[in-house]
């Protein structure tokens, strides 16, 4: 049993670590983060600055050799092993580097075009995909469609070899910024829910698709809804059979909960030391029992999850695949972000109100934690497939199965 | 990287599991339960035989010259089979304090015996609570001679010899060896919460003792770190058993028309039962590395390692009952012989509260804990 990389992974290492130190600053504390150099001009918002930022990283990082390295070199990619692109991850977050906005394209839309797209269409849009000139997005829930995604309505009808969309989605990360989209429809109502699904990708600039924001509970607008009014997609775009669309989104799905890793926001270390500061009935709050008591579940929480990563790497470094089990990463981590925030206003008592430099992780963490829980599968789904997946328990009876799509009740009644 | 045991470390593990299988611990278990003797001599000499009380002692005590890493998988399928035998006192703590010390005497003939199963250890601590501190003991050595009183020792009405802590100066507490049988030493056993698992009272009356080490509050630390991640793959090999007997028993039990595991209400609370026993199973291996490397880091890693251990075993084996309903609350069902055991694991080497602060304790000390 050891931590130790073998021969060649420490040659890869060294590699990887020799290149991002002639190219960008290394971190002087874990948790320091990149910030965008410059948010000069009136008009530039935050977002758009990072957005310039981390397309010139990623370029950059292309340029090299550095993106995308699992995928095949004629995509853009390194050929590289699962481990390798792991050693990649670790070295890389020890820098200072930009990033947030090609997960959802190399992350899903990726995989899913190289299973399915033809040859000449990998070649056009998986380079520019890699080197982050082109940026996707997933558009998968609806309004009446979230944990059951396969209620969705949005409509797709095909002319002669063009598909005419006509429908709503909701919750798409990063549509506003997009250039390209992939997109489950249902192209028959009359067919069983999950049989009457087509997939496609599609041009976000095309006529009759409009993005708006959604306001999330932090104030911020990460996701859009995008509504289609006949927005026209030639049926050479369309990925998979007419009607497999439901197999090609569990492709996408999968490749979801391994982006979808740990919660950000405060952990153990800023409620330990919050703690340590804070007085508490004349003491300071770390010396009283019930606080440690809480402490040293979380440590054990996040200890936990750090080690069950390990495991996982590991099963890569010896050459076998690591399971669905890497689902209890987000369950874990988005709980223990919102009661750790929760737990550290509360030890901050009234100075918890008012938002400053000390309170605003802490706040902000607490508004973010539901939309973690949600996002990317819920806690619930989640426990559903580590339930049936992982231990193998069977399926909910469902009543919606093998009857046509458009006799069963969807979305909200009330 | 391998962060994970080696193939034969879990070759090993699979023939200690087969043979606990074979032996059918779990029915040896209730057998302990509900009779009169006090541990499955039976099932102890079969682990004898397979060499398992030698794995950690040097060929030239007379053991086998493993390591730690192959008694955490034996712990885990003792722990799997709630075994009735005293290992964990004889060898995780007897065994590893006398490997731990530098009385040669003391090692050249007590580890032999040890390895060869022909006497059997325990650790003598608990005093008025099962974790006293250093100014806690009140048991006294002198000259040679013990005086005082452990509660609920482990094994103690089986063992053959104790090590007790005990004052030996001024502000110090030694480690002393007694032989149990000896004059000035009275043995009375408790009824307990899990009668699979002994416990007794001993107290001392000038008892003969011979001195491990006189200055030994730091080994008395050391030997609880290291026995914690011990502890804790028993309880992590027990909770999977007891997450595997919910989930089967709900996939043949049906209600309503359906195998109740087809319910979300049961599904969801199996998967609880799994995310808690991998969070203490991976930290477990990390106690693991920490411990067989004697890496600065095992006090940290032993108590995350028992905390965390603690936590899955008891809501594994609460949960376990609730998935089998009524039945589940039955003597005849095996899920109560789980549910004690994980409530004796939990005491034995000191409750979660404690662990917990000693787990907070340790990051306070070192500078950086994540």
């Amino acid at each position: 049993m050891d931590f130790n990389d073998t021969k060649e992974e420490s040659k890869f290492r060294d590699e990887v670590n020799s290149w991002l130190s002639a190219n960008a600053d290394k971190k002087e504390h874990a948790k320091d983060i990149y910030r965008p150099a410059e948010m000069s001009s009136e008009s530039e918002s935050g977002e758009s600055s990072a957005l310039k930022d981390a397309k010139a990283w990623q370029a950059k990082k292309y340029d090299a050799g550095w993106a995308c390295l699992h995928w095949p070199k004629d995509y853009g990619g390194r050929d590289a092993t699962p481990m390798e692109r792991v050693i990649w991850g670790q070295e890389e977050s020890k820098f200072k580097v930009p990033g947030g906005f090609f997960e959802i394209g190399q992350g899903m839309a990726g995989p899913v075009l190289m299973l399915y797209a033809t040859e000449e269409q990998k070649k056009r849009y998986l380079p520019p995909m890699a080197k982050g000139e082109e940026i996707w997005c997933q558009l998968f829930s609806e309004p009446g469609a979230g944990s059951d995604l396969a209620g969705i309505k949005t409509k797709a009808e095909l002319d002669g070899d063009t598909w005419t969309i006509n429908g709503q989605k909701v919750w798409t990360s990063g549509a506003h910024y997009s250039d390209y989209g992939i997109i489950v429809t249902r192209s028959d109502f009359s067919a069983p829910k999950h049989k009457g699904l087509t997939y496609f990708f599609l041009d976000m600039k095309s006529p009759g698709v409009e993005v708006r924001p959604i306001k999330q509970i932090t104030g911020g607008a990460n996701f859009n809804e995008v509504y289609f009014t006949d927005v026209k997609i030639p049926d050479s775009q369309r990925l998979g059979e007419i009607g497999d669309g439901w197999k090609v989104s569990l492709t996408t799905l999968m490749n979801e909960r391994l982006a979808v890793g740990d919660a950000s926001g405060v952990d153990f270390q800023e409620i330990f030391e919050l703690a340590k500061d804070q007085d508490f009935n004349g003491d300071t709050a770390i010396s009283n029992g019930a606080v440690r008591e809480k402490l040293a579940d979380w440590y054990c929480e996040q200890s936990g999850l750090k080690y069950t990563k390990m495991r996982n790497i590991s099963a890569l470094s010896q050459g076998s695949t690591p399971g669905p089990e890497a689902s209890i990463t987000k369950i874990v981590s988005a709980n223990k972000l919102q009661d750790i925030a929760n737990y550290g206003m509360d030890l901050m008592d009234n100075a918890s109100i008012a938002r400053d430099e000390e309170t605003a992780i802490f706040q902000g963490s607490l508004l973010g934690a539901p939309l973690i829980r949600i996002a990317g599968g819920t806690d619930e789904v989640l426990k559903n497939i580590i339930a049936e997946q992982v231990l193998g328990m069977p399926q909910d009876i469902r009543v919606d199965k093998n009857v046509p799509f458009n006799e069963i009740p969807t979305g909200s009644k009330n | 990287m391998n962060f994970n045991f080696s193939e034969d470390q879990l070759l090993m593990k699979e023939e200690v599991k087969k043979l606990l299988d074979k032996e059918n611990s779990v029915k040896r278990n209730r057998n302990i339960l509900e009779g009169e003797e006090k541990f499955d001599k039976e099932l102890w000499d079969q682990l004898v035989q397979m060499g398992l009380t030698a794995t950690t002692i040097p060929e030239e005590y007379g053991g086998i010259g493993m390591g730690f890493l192959e008694l955490c998988v034996i712990a885990e399928e003792l722990g799997r089979g709630i075994a009735p035998v005293p290992f964990s006192s004889s060898v995780y703590l007897a065994t590893t304090a006398i490997l731990n010390s530098s009385n040669e005497d003391i090692k050249k003939e007590f580890l032999p015996k040890l390895a060869g199963g022909e006497i059997i250890g325990t650790f003598a601590h608990s005093e008025k609570t099962t974790f006293p501190s250093e100014s806690g003991i009140s048991v006294a050595a002198k000259s040679g001679k013990i005086t005082g009183k452990k509660v609920a020792v482990p094994d103690g009405d089986i063992a053959d010899f104790a090590l007790v802590s005990a004052t030996s100066g001024k502000n110090k507490i030694g480690l002393f060896l007694v032989d149990l049988s000896a004059d000035g030493v009275e043995i009375d056993s408790l009824e307990t919460f899990d009668p699979s698992r002994s416990h007794a009272d001993i107290s001392f009356k000038n008892a003969p003792a011979q001195e491990l080490s006189a200055d030994a509050w730091e080994d008395i630390e050391k030997l609880l770190d290291q026995s914690a991640v011990l502890f804790a793959f028993e309880q992590v090999g027990g909770a999977e058993a007891a997450m595997n007997q919910a989930k089967d028993y709900a996939m043949g039990r049906y209600a309503f028309g359906r195998a109740i595991a087809s319910f979300q209400a049961i599904k969801h609370k199996v998967a609880d039962m799994y995310i808690s026993l991998q969070l203490a199973r991976s930290n477990c291996y990390y106690g693991a590395w920490a411990l067989s490397n004697d890496a600065p880091e095992l006090p940290t890693a032993a108590a995350t390692a028992r905390v965390s251990a603690t936590k899955a075993f008891y809501e594994c084996s609460k949960e376990n009952i609730q998935t089998h309903g009524g039945m589940g609350a039955t003597w005849e069902f095996d899920c109560h012989l789980f549910y004690r055991r994980a409530r004796l694991l939990s005491s034995n080497i000191g409750s979660q509260g404690i662990w917990k602060d000693k787990l907070i304790t340790s990051l306070e000390k070192s500078n950086s804990p994540t």
